[in-house]
């Protein structure tokens, strides 16, 4: 079987793809790729239909032992590069695919523009669907790599032996996602359980990131919110992007890996469009919030899905005689995911 | 009723703020009524206590066309969808299996036997399944036996664990930290990665518990680690 043996796991790298959908009310949550763009994009590059599994990478990357003929693999997560290790060393510009053989060291360091990147490998990572997704979700834990992030010595299976001697793919100038400075909210589901000051206090303070940063969610630090009554409310759904507000009065963003229920009010909600942007916040970053209707914020996800869509099919069109990938991508992407 | 956006791909539709079996019911009705429809852009349903989370696409239908779709759900004129199940679960409550129970006996005022017998003489109601996959939360513990959560949480309970807090029973699906006193365990599995669908409870079903002795719980766990054990429920009248 070909695999990428770890020589370093990095931060915390697991295996992610598109989501589990549809057992939110038995209480499992989505998981999935934090950040959906860079995700989609590494796919592309590397030649992979938008929902194949892939590695996501956390603050500071894996080094991985190539143990396959050979393969395609992309990095995209801000501007960070991928260097290649091993018999013939060189550095792959950020949003380029890079064809590598039995031996290369693909080594991801310090994200650099975002805190969340997306390694993909022509025809995936090998890993069995659970309930329906190979996303990793740590707390189950299931999914993935038995349920964890990736340690020293495993070998990540590969769905390919070998990849074609294809041309290499690279990102139109100007898309590399990058970790935002503001994030548009819709107010609510419960902004009425806060004062009025505390709301204008949100979308005009501004907060950081705290350590406690991870695939559930981020803890951000900054001006205390008040609530109008009390913080315990009887607990409700929780969205992707709700962001929940405890006691402390410091909010907490809540993301893929999220509890499904919760019983702390939710002042606001990252909009969709900006719900990777989300994904790549990390430590230290700082960030604001803006509150948007929702008809604008509807309007911004048509605009974000056209932008993707046109973005994955310039990758696809610059690379000729390959299978019709235009008409793969122009399936619904982001939000695409089984009805019930 | 009402609607509360939860961003663009979100709509929290209110029956209540309290926990209350009736609002709960009015939120498994609608639940029932939004699947049975399918509405196109509908991707997923989550009914909690008291409100049910639909969430969509928002290229696909935009909230007000939503919410224009659900609100004749909503009113409570239109038949209820099908009725739930009703579970038995064994459960061993001598003290091995149960950490907390004199705890719970001291602090009610109650002896042990006593609180085994009050909350395995209720047949509760499963308002809703979160915090962790399978974990459900059943109502309304006797008035008697409702007290706060321990204000120490364990960092680790063993799955199976059967724990009260407030008016609320649970039952931990796998080992996990947690703060309610724990007062008996089940060898029965609540998720199963290899059941579909994979948790055993569903929001809406009727759970009742069946004291078992320590050495019955250890035959049921063999046969559950054999995989010759399958818990049936009974339909609801």
């Amino acid at each position: 079987m070909s695999t990428l043996l770890v020589h370093r796991p990095g931060l915390s790298t697991t295996v992610q793809d598109r989501g589990r959908f549809g057992l939110q009310r038995f209480g499992v949550p989505t998981s999935g790729a934090l950040d959906p763009e860079s995700y989609a994009l590494a796919n592309a590059l590397a030649g992979n239909p938008p929902d194949a599994a892939a590695l996501e990478i956390r603050l500071a990357g894996p080094a991985l032992e190539v143990e396959a003929e050979s393969a395609i693999v992309a990095l995209v997560g801000g501007d960070t590069p991928l260097a290649i290790g091993g018999p013939a060393p060189r550095t792959v510009p950020p949003g380029r695919s890079v064809r590598v053989v039995t031996g290369d060291v693909i080594e991801v360091a310090g994200l650099r523009a975002s805190s969340t990147a997306y390694l993909a490998v022509r025809g995936g990572i090998d890993v069995p669907a659970v309930l329906g997704s190979r996303s990793t979700f740590l707390r189950g834990p299931f999914g993935g790599l038995e349920g964890r992030a990736l340690r020293s010595g495993d070998r990540v299976p590969l769905a390919n032996a070998s990849a074609p001697d294809a041309p290499e793919r690279a990102l139109p100038t100007g898309t590399l996602p990058k970790r935002p400075d503001t994030l548009h909210v819709v107010l609510g589901p419960q902004a009425d359980l806060f004062t009025q000051e505390a709301i204008e206090t949100f979308l005009a303070a501004t907060y950081t990131v705290t350590h406690e940063a991870d695939r559930m969610g981020i803890r951000l630090e900054g001006e205390r919110l008040t609530h109008a009554g009390g913080f315990d409310i009887v607990s409700d759904g929780i969205a992707p992007g709700a962001i929940q507000v405890p006691g402390s009065g410091q909010p907490i963003v809540l993301l893929a890996d999220r509890q499904t229920t919760g019983g702390y009010p939710k002042i606001a909600t990252v909009i969709s469009a900006d719900i990777g942007g989300a994904g790549r916040l990390g430590p230290g970053d700082r960030v604001r919030f803006s509150a948007l209707d929702v008809a604008t914020a509807e309007q911004r996800a048509r605009a974000h899905h056209r932008a993707l869509k046109a973005a994955l099919a310039r990758i696809a069109q610059a690379t000729v005689g390959m299978i019709d990938e235009a008409a793969l991508y122009s399936e619904n992407l982001i939000h695409a995911g089984p009805f019930e | 009723m009402r609607f509360l956006p939860s961003g663009d791909s979100a709509l929290v539709v209110e029956f209540g703020d309290t926990i209350d079996a009736e609002v709960s019911a009015r939120v498994t009705r609608l639940a029932g009524r939004i699947a049975a429809c399918a509405i196109p852009g509908v991707r997923e349903l989550l009914p909690t206590f008291r409100s049910l989370m639909v969430f969509y696409d928002p290229l696909l239908i935009g909230q007000g066309e939503l919410m224009a779709a659900i609100a004749p759900l909503a009113a409570d004129s239109v038949a209820a969808a099908a009725p739930g199940r009703l579970w038995t679960i064994p459960v061993c409550y001598a003290p091995e299996q149960a950490p907390d129970l004199t705890a719970v006996a001291e602090a009610t005022g109650l002896g042990t036997d006593e609180v085994v017998r009050r909350h395995a003489g209720i047949t509760y109601h499963v308002y809703m399944l979160g915090f962790l996959p399978g974990y459900p939360y059943l109502g309304d513990v006797d008035a008697a036996l409702r007290l706060p959560r321990r204000t120490t949480p364990r960092t680790r309970l063993p799955a199976g664990s059967v724990a009260i807090a407030m008016a609320m029973t649970a039952i931990y699906p796998v080992e996990s930290p947690g703060g309610w006193h724990l007062i008996g365990n089940t060898p029965v599995k609540l998720f199963d990665l290899a059941a579909d669908p994979p948790a055993l409870l569903a929001p809406g079903d009727r759970v009742r518990f069946r004291p078992i002795p320590q050495a019955e719980w250890q035959a049921i766990a063999a046969a559950v680690a054999a995989e010759r054990f399958r818990l049936d429920p009974e339909p609801l009248p």
